[in-house]
């Protein structure tokens, strides 16, 4: 993809950091400096181990909360926590338990009208025709409407949450981990529904996840977060056939396999993440990884285009190619 | 049809007979959780119970273990552990096997350890009381155990409390107090399930090895299918309380005998595969008060036919070692018999 | 990137869609609930019904019949004035019942109000209104009460004024736990994202989640304020005689514990029907509001 062909970025994250804790010491440093862009009508995979920062990111985009330093842009405009009806109308977020993201006490009907009427997304008298479209829209009979949540599958409960979502005609949807409490079986219909909201409405969709499987299935790039910081960014195919980073390429390796694979070796990555409140110096993955030099624990590397529409934050970006792992040979 | 003839050239470590758990209710219309599942785990076999929620698959786990809740109860069949009826075993007795003859695994281990006791200590406590050690074998046994799950340090860490690990050392702590008297069978509910993927991998192979070293059997309960493919040699495919599918892990991968099998392999991404269409199975599983008569996966099932919602569907040998409980397997996929 | 068609989605079929056909008990299937109300419902029956059923004027003394056993003409005997003990009791239960009942209110809304606010919004509202909360809870309520109406002299506005006072505290930090749970939740997160006003929050999807508890709660503050009326009566410092009332027959009664034993047992019995009923109302009511009903 040339640049010329770039679509435009609809959001656009720059140099956000987030911050916990005021004292000197114990700050626990959430988000570290990252940047991202969505671009219009696109799927960006979100990826990142616990603590890697993904959620408070999405909270961040949502204004459920707001960034201690750095830009969020919406179409090149800022928006901060405390953001106008209209700009919150925008940007929608589709939680990870369906389970509990609904209110037990109202019936979707209730709901979702609570919604359209605040907002007022239609006049009073459509209410009931918007609510039927918002239905057929994820894929849920009309009578579902009377239900209560406990009535309900939890992969029909997160078609009403994201019924819900869509209530307001937003432009972007940040999921966080929509899938991830859902049964295999049930997983399939919530990514085709994500597929053709993109496709149908032409939304933009931030799609945070932990399991590669599942975004292989579904992004068309993947951002890989470590320790509040972006580790690289690519395209889809580009990310699982070339990974550039020390971290994607064990990460993309620990991936449970299908396949019969062998136990006897070593596992792809030792030991776990360091807690957010003592970073080591220098590259934040160097403690664990194999290809640390001297500069790596000196010195953090940037998150640097190596290729079109790829960029590694890592010192050695490009020279590791020599060490493929196992898994990038398949997909060569 | 030759009707559940294995091999017995070893005898099993575990067998269970036409287990039947439910909810007995008084008022009638109780729930049934687990129907007439029967299987059997060989000395040494990693085994694993693969199905989705309210699938049946904990319950038979926790039957296994005498852990099921208040309320819940094995109506029917029997579980033999080395020859003994786990069923009929007074508390005493089985609180003389659960520990050293069999042990288990939890899917949180924070809540499984005592917070207010060092690890070390919590290891060594099994092999005191059940191999009779001192209190400086066992904790030097404790020392041992965690240096052989991978764990920097052990000496240090045998003091730490539970609450100064992080997850994936917890799990590892978990292991190792399973380990550490040597059980025949290791009882493991989801238990890399809540940890990240990186720390996931490493907990699988280590409980492989550690098992292999010892020579313990496993029993695994899982929804993920690339779990158990990286850690089982055999598996049973569970749906709606019943085995649906028993057989060798790469056959049944490679040529599932079962259409739910099939649909459930359809559904989930293959990270190997990734240009293949994910097909989500259509429908919700049947109630578990009024299960459909007939194969219970016959409402949401492409292939099914009219005697498909009647009659029993008993799990018979399709191929060698190789169990289906779907009648039509033989022409829907061509067992050969 | 995607090398699979994604134009032709996969429709979910319609049989998926329809939610699961599972029904609710109805509340009258609930045991404890039906029971409890049986009792209250007599109870203030009673009450309602007393002056059609009292056979004497609960105040009216005869100083001749003082002190009988139980007979034909009198139920439940005479008291030391010669006053009908049952006319007495079911007067007694007017008293009662209606302080009872009527007291739990005010705290029940003044409690429930700031423990919402404290719980919401967090920050220096919740530090000041959680100070004020642990002043009260540093004295033993029962004795603040006590104290409180000593104060403000005896009668049935101090013992409201009171109980109020002291009793909101248990709401204010019964719903200000809940409200901080509820916060947590992701509908209520969703309900912010979603650009709802605080007040819609609280009251739409905050409240109902949270109020059952309060309201389990009210069930059992009923009791401890029908016992500090009773308690104050015994005492001394609440309604002011001859007033029937429950507590200040008992304490009448038990200089006659030894042999008219019946004088002061007869009221203890109702005090304890009472709180039995709505105790057991309480333990319905905590199944019945769950949102899942399940069980």
């Amino acid at each position: 993809m040339s640049a010329a062909e770039q679509p435009a970025a609809v959001l656009e994250v720059r140099e956000v950091t987030k911050r916990y804790g005021h004292g000197r010491r114990d700050t626990l440093r959430a988000l570290d400096g990252v940047d991202l862009t969505l671009h219009r009508g696109e799927i960006l995979a979100l990826v990142g181990e616990s603590g890697s920062g993904k959620s408070t990111l999405a909270k961040i985009l949502a204004g459920s909360t707001s960034q201690t330093s750095g830009q969020v842009l919406c179409d090149g405009v800022e928006i901060t926590a405390r953001r106008h009806s209209t700009a919150r109308r925008r940007i929608q977020m589709v939680f990870q338990d369906p389970y509990s993201s609904l209110n037990p006490r109202m019936t979707v009907r209730s709901a979702l009208s609570e919604v359209l009427r605040v907002h007022r997304v239609v006049p009073r008298e459509q209410i009931a025709e918007e609510l039927s479209r918002l239905m057929s829209l994820v894929g849920l009979d009309d009578s579902a409407l009377d239900a209560y949540p406990s009535q309900f599958s939890g992969g029909q409960r997160q078609r009403i949450a994201i019924a819900r979502a869509l209530a307001v005609r937003p432009d972007i949807l940040i999921a966080d981990e929509p899938v991830s409490a859902l049964d295999v079986s049930v997983q399939a219909t919530i990514l085709d529904l994500f597929e053709s909201l993109r496709s149908e409405l032409g939304l933009s969709v931030l799609f945070i996840a932990h399991n590669l499987a599942v975004v292989q299935h579904l992004a068309d790039r993947i951002a890989v977060m470590y320790l509040g910081r972006i580790a690289e960014v690519a395209q889809t195919d580009t990310l699982f056939a070339s990974p550039e980073h020390p971290y994607t390429q064990a990460l993309i390796a620990s991936v449970p396999r299908m396949r019969p694979r062998d136990l006897e070796q070593p596992p792809a990555l030792d030991g776990e993440p360091p807690s957010p409140i003592h970073l080591p110096t220098g590259c934040r993955f160097n403690p664990r990884c194999a290809y640390a030099q001297p500069t790596c624990l000196i010195d953090e590397p940037a998150l640097e285009r190596v290729a079109e529409g790829h960029s590694v934050a890592c010192w050695f970006a490009g020279q590791l190619q020599q060490a493929p792992t196992k898994q990038s040979e398949e997909f060569a | 049809m030759s009707v559940v003839a294995l091999s017995r050239t070893v005898e099993p470590l575990l067998s269970v007979q036409h287990l039947t758990i439910g909810i007995p209710s008084s008022g009638g219309g109780h729930a049934t959780l687990v129907r007439d599942v029967s299987f059997e785990v060989g000395p040494g076999v990693r085994y694993g119970l693969v199905g989705e929620s309210g699938s049946g698959k904990s319950m038979t786990l926790k039957a296994i273990a005498g852990l099921l809740p208040r309320g819940v109860e094995v109506l029917e069949g029997e579980i033999h552990f080395d020859g003994d009826d786990v069923l009929t075993m007074s508390p005493h007795e089985r609180r003389r096997i659960m520990g050293p003859r069999m042990a288990m695994i939890f899917q949180e281990p924070m809540t499984a350890l005592n917070p207010t006791t060092r690890v070390g200590k919590q290891i060594a406590e099994g092999p005191r009381r059940h191999l009779g050690l001192s209190k400086a074998d066992a904790q030097e046994l404790a020392v041992d155990m965690i240096r052989r799950t991978g764990i920097p340090d052990p000496a240090r860490r045998a003091r730490a409390y539970p609450h100064e690990l992080s997850g994936g050392l917890r799990q590892r702590i978990m292991i190792a107090m399973a380990l550490s008297c040597k059980p025949a069978l290791v009882l493991c509910d989801e238990p890399t399930t809540a940890l990240d993927v990186t720390v996931q991998d490493q907990v699988l192979r280590l409980l492989a090895q550690l098992c292999d070293d010892m020579g313990s059997a496993l029993t695994f309960v899982t929804h993920d299918l690339a779990v158990v493919s990286q850690t089982c040699s055999r598996l049973s495919v569970m749906y709606a309380g019943r085995i649906m599918e028993e057989g060798n892990v790469r056959e049944v991968y490679e040529a599932p005998q079962h259409p739910y099998t099939e649909a459930l392999f359809q559904s989930a991404p293959d990270f190997d595969d990734p240009g293949r269409r994910l097909a989500p199975i259509p429908g919700l599983p049947p109630s578990l008060t009024d299960p459909p008569p007939g194969c219970p996966f016959a409402p949401r099932c492409q292939y099914a036919i009219e005697s498909c919602s009647t009659g029993s569907k008993p799990l018979v040998e399709v191929r060698h070692r190789h169990l289906s409980a779907c009648d039509l397997a033989d022409q829907i996929f061509g067992g050969t018999r | 990137m995607t090398t699979f068609s994604l134009t032709h989605r996969f429709r979910p079929s319609r049989r998926e869609a329809r939610p699961a056909a599972r029904r609710l008990r109805p509340w009258y299937q609930n045991r404890s609930l039906v029971a409890g109300l049986v009792i209250v419902c007599i109870m203030v029956l009673l009450a309602v019904l007393a002056p059609v059923l009292a056979p004497y004027n609960p105040i009216k003394q005869n100083l001749n019949e003082a002190l009988q056993g139980p007979s034909g003409a009198h139920w439940l005997g005479t008291d030391k004035l010669g006053r009908d003990v049952l006319s007495r009791l079911l007067y007694g239960a007017r008293v009662d019942l209606r302080i009872g009942f009527l007291a739990v209110i005010i705290p029940f809304v003044v409690g429930t109000i700031l423990g919402a606010i404290a719980g919401y919004f967090g920050g220096w509202l919740d530090i000041i209104i959680m100070r004020i909360v642990d002043v009260f809870y540093a004295f033993p309520l029962f004795l603040l009460v006590i104290a409180l109406v000593f104060v403000l002299g005896p009668g049935e506005s101090s013992i409201y004024l009171a109980i109020a006072l002291v009793s909101w505290v248990s709401y204010c930090k019964i719903v200000r736990g809940e409200v901080i749970v509820a916060r947590q939740q992701e509908y209520v997160q969703a309900a912010r994202l979603g650009g709802l006003n605080n007040a819609r929050v609280l009251g739409r999807h905050i409240g109902p989640n949270v109020i059952s508890q309060a309201i389990t709660y009210a069930m059992s503050d009923i009791v401890m304020d029908i016992m500090v009326i009773v308690t104050l009566g015994y005492l001394g410092l609440g309604i002011t005689p001859p007033t029937a009332e429950w507590g200040s027959m008992i304490a009448d009664a038990q200089e006659f514990i030894t042999t008219l034993w019946w004088m002061a047992v007869v009221p203890g019995v109702a005090v304890v029907i009472t709180g039995l009923g709505l105790s057991l109302i309480g333990d319905g009511l905590t199944d019945l509001l769950s949102p899942e009903r399940r069980k």
